[in-house]
């Protein structure tokens, strides 16, 4: 990937904070560069809008808009984009239904941008204030059509401001929309942040001339111009040849494209994809698990250590792609593998492993496990560690 | 499309500073993509979202939205009061061929009351949207309709707009022989031409008539705020 990457000085002095990971969230986006935010209010998300609000009125060049609804602000993002800017919006559970159709516009216009869906419980207008994260297989799958978003979990109020940077880097790298899956709880969680002195921050490429949407790579990432640069751009929803003619009518044209945005993330998973290990060594027991989820494993791991069991604690920080390769190694050395998944989400054919070409369905559903996780359930539906490997 | 770029031509703005942008509809092929601009062709109903982003962002850009009376004021009805509340920047001109074409005959948010169409086979029973008013309610700075069949007066009116700020409307009534004429019995496009030419009137005349016979005809000209 021809992306820049530069180090760029923190906007806020470097050192220790207080902040709620909505907060924390909307100091990643500053510090990213974002300079065009676009959002409706909606709980438990609205404090991220906020805070860029104040923040953005004393920072030069950036600028917020409070949209008329959901789909005007993930749309005006995107016309912001092309007009150059690193823009972004947040929402929750019924904003980010609403925003789909201009996802996989976004996804096929290879769009950059950051979507934070600060996940409530569902469907419908669920419950607005208590924490779920059933957003998961929408993040994915939530427009028509065939396109990989890359979808990160953060699960502390560090995770919320760094991965908001990460969110924005990838977004410049690969030219697709990101989604922040937090949930009410981290959102809504207050503890330390530490602020470093300068961060890496990616700048999409952008060569004149050159093509804006074909790549001589089958899963490469073309230049990215914008509007006023005098490249009488095209772009449109419909599918395109590299330079944004519409080819309605050619099949292969369709195929070229599509399966270009699909390689594009897929053939660089390794990049994006990335998990983090907890006691892992020599655990003969391994919980998978993502978001604020993940801190009850975590100390699930501690108790079942203190009890002589070899847990360990496999955390995804990206949810899409799928850490698959990284689980099926996990299977091969671990005899039994858990995932726990909040109460509000616990159906089983929810969890990736289930849907995921090559996945066997094979992960334990711990069916009397709580949310809270004090304690490590006493009779879990278990499976041989065999059949979780691919 | 020809009085547009020829407004454009008379002013004789660089084009590297104009964006079109457009929504889903047979307007929305106005400027995408055989304008040399650049042009964005969005989704259905959002091409005013879009354009508020891209204009705000970068407010050197001129930035005109050419679309369809379905695209802005049905689908996209919401952003085009909030767009006309924020008296944003925006030249939005709109094509009203009081139907829906692309997608083959339906009724549409703009189609009189009594309109034959796919999906109204006794006759539409709602009144339309009156758009200038609408937009003008919202709190737009200018709002204009005029019928393809007064292209003098339209030219004037783009122009006009183009050279002024913040939020301008302007809609024109235009032929869709296909899918509205053939309904209504005017077959041809000349048919439906002769229609517009003898239905629309100007302001001042419209104004005169009693309100039976205002709603036979199609009040057009430059529309100015009602006194609160």
């Amino acid at each position: 990937m021809s992306v820049t990457e530069t180090t760029v000085s923190s906007p806020l002095p470097p050192g220790k904070y207080y902040f709620s990971g909505n907060e924390a969230l909307a100091e990643g986006a500053i510090a990213a560069g974002c300079n065009y935010y676009a959002g409706y209010p909606i709980t438990p998300s609205s404090e991220i809008m906020e805070r860029l609000a104040a923040r953005f009125a004393g920072l030069e060049g950036r600028v917020f808009i409070q949209m008329e609804d959901e789909l005007a602000s993930i749309c005006s993002v995107i016309g912001a984009v092309w007009a150059g800017a690193k823009g972004m919006t947040a929402t929750s559970g019924p904003g980010f239904s609403l925003m789909q159709e201009a996802i996989g516009y976004a996804a096929l216009t290879e769009t950059p941008l950051v979507l934070a869906d600060i996940q409530r419980a569902g469907p419908g207008t669920g419950q607005a204030t208590k924490v779920a994260s059933g957003d998961l297989m929408q993040a994915k799958w939530g427009s028509h059509g065939d396109y990989q978003p890359i979808a990160l979990c953060p699960w502390s109020v560090q995770e919320m401001y760094e991965l908001t940077i990460t969110a924005f880097n990838l977004a410049e790298t690969y030219r697709v929309p990101v989604f922040l899956l937090g949930e009410e709880a981290v959102g809504h969680l207050q503890e330390r942040l530490d602020i470093p002195a300068a961060n890496r921050v990616a700048r999409r490429h952008y060569q004149p001339g050159a093509p804006p949407f074909g790549h001589p790579d089958p899963a490469g990432v073309p230049s990215m111009p914008a509007f006023g640069q005098g490249e009488k751009l095209l772009v449109t929803g419909s599918t395109h040849d590299e330079y944004g003619f519409r080819r309605t009518d050619d099949p292969a044209a369709h195929a070229r494209l599509v399966a270009r945005l699909n390689d594009k993330i897929l053939q660089h998973r390794d990049r994006i994809v990335s998990t983090r290990s907890y006691r892992l060594e020599d655990a003969e027991i391994a919980i998978v698990a993502y978001g604020f989820t993940a801190r009850s494993a975590w100390l699930a791991v501690d108790e079942l250590r203190r009890a002589g069991k070899k847990a360990g604690l496999l955390r995804l920080r990206t949810i899409w792609p799928f850490a698959a390769a990284e689980i099926a190694a996990l299977g091969s050395s671990v005899r039994q593998i858990f995932v726990p998944v909040p109460p509000a989400d616990r159906r089983p054919d929810h969890l990736p492993g289930n849907h995921h070409p090559g996945g066997t369905g094979a992960v334990a559903w711990p069916a009397t496990w709580k949310n809270t996780c004090a304690r490590a359930p006493t009779a879990p539906r278990s499976v041989p560690a065999a059949a979780t490997a691919s | 499309m020809n009085l547009l770029l020829r407004s454009i031509d008379e002013l004789q703005l660089d084009l590297d500073d104009l964006l079109f942008v457009s929504g889903i509809g047979c307007a929305a092929w106005i400027p995408s993509p055989h304008f040399n601009a650049d042009t964005l062709h969005t989704l259905h109903g959002r091409a005013i979202a879009f354009a508020t982003g891209a204009k705000l962002f970068n407010p050197r850009l001129l930035t005109i939205v050419v679309s369809g009376d379905g695209d802005l004021a049905a689908i996209g009805g919401n952003h085009l009061i909030h767009a006309a509340r924020r008296n944003l920047d925006l030249k939005v001109i709109c094509a009203n061929n009081r139907i829906y074409g692309m997608t083959g005959g339906q009724a549409a948010a703009t189609s009189p009351r009594g309109t034959i169409s796919a999906t109204t086979p006794d006759g539409c029973p709602d009144d339309p949207f009156d758009l200038c008013r609408l937009v003008l309610g919202a709190g737009a700075g200018y709002a204009a309709r005029y019928a393809v069949t007064q292209p003098r007066e339209l030219q004037a009116a783009i122009g006009k707009t183009l050279r002024m700020s913040g939020f301008t409307f302007i809609e024109v009534l235009s032929p869709c022989p296909t899918q509205y004429g053939r309904r209504q019995g005017l077959e041809t496009a000349p048919e439906l031409l002769a229609e517009l030419r003898e239905k629309c009137l100007p302001l001042e005349q419209w104004r005169r008539l009693p309100p039976a016979a205002r709603r036979e005809r199609i009040a057009t000209g430059e529309f100015t705020r009602e006194p609160a």
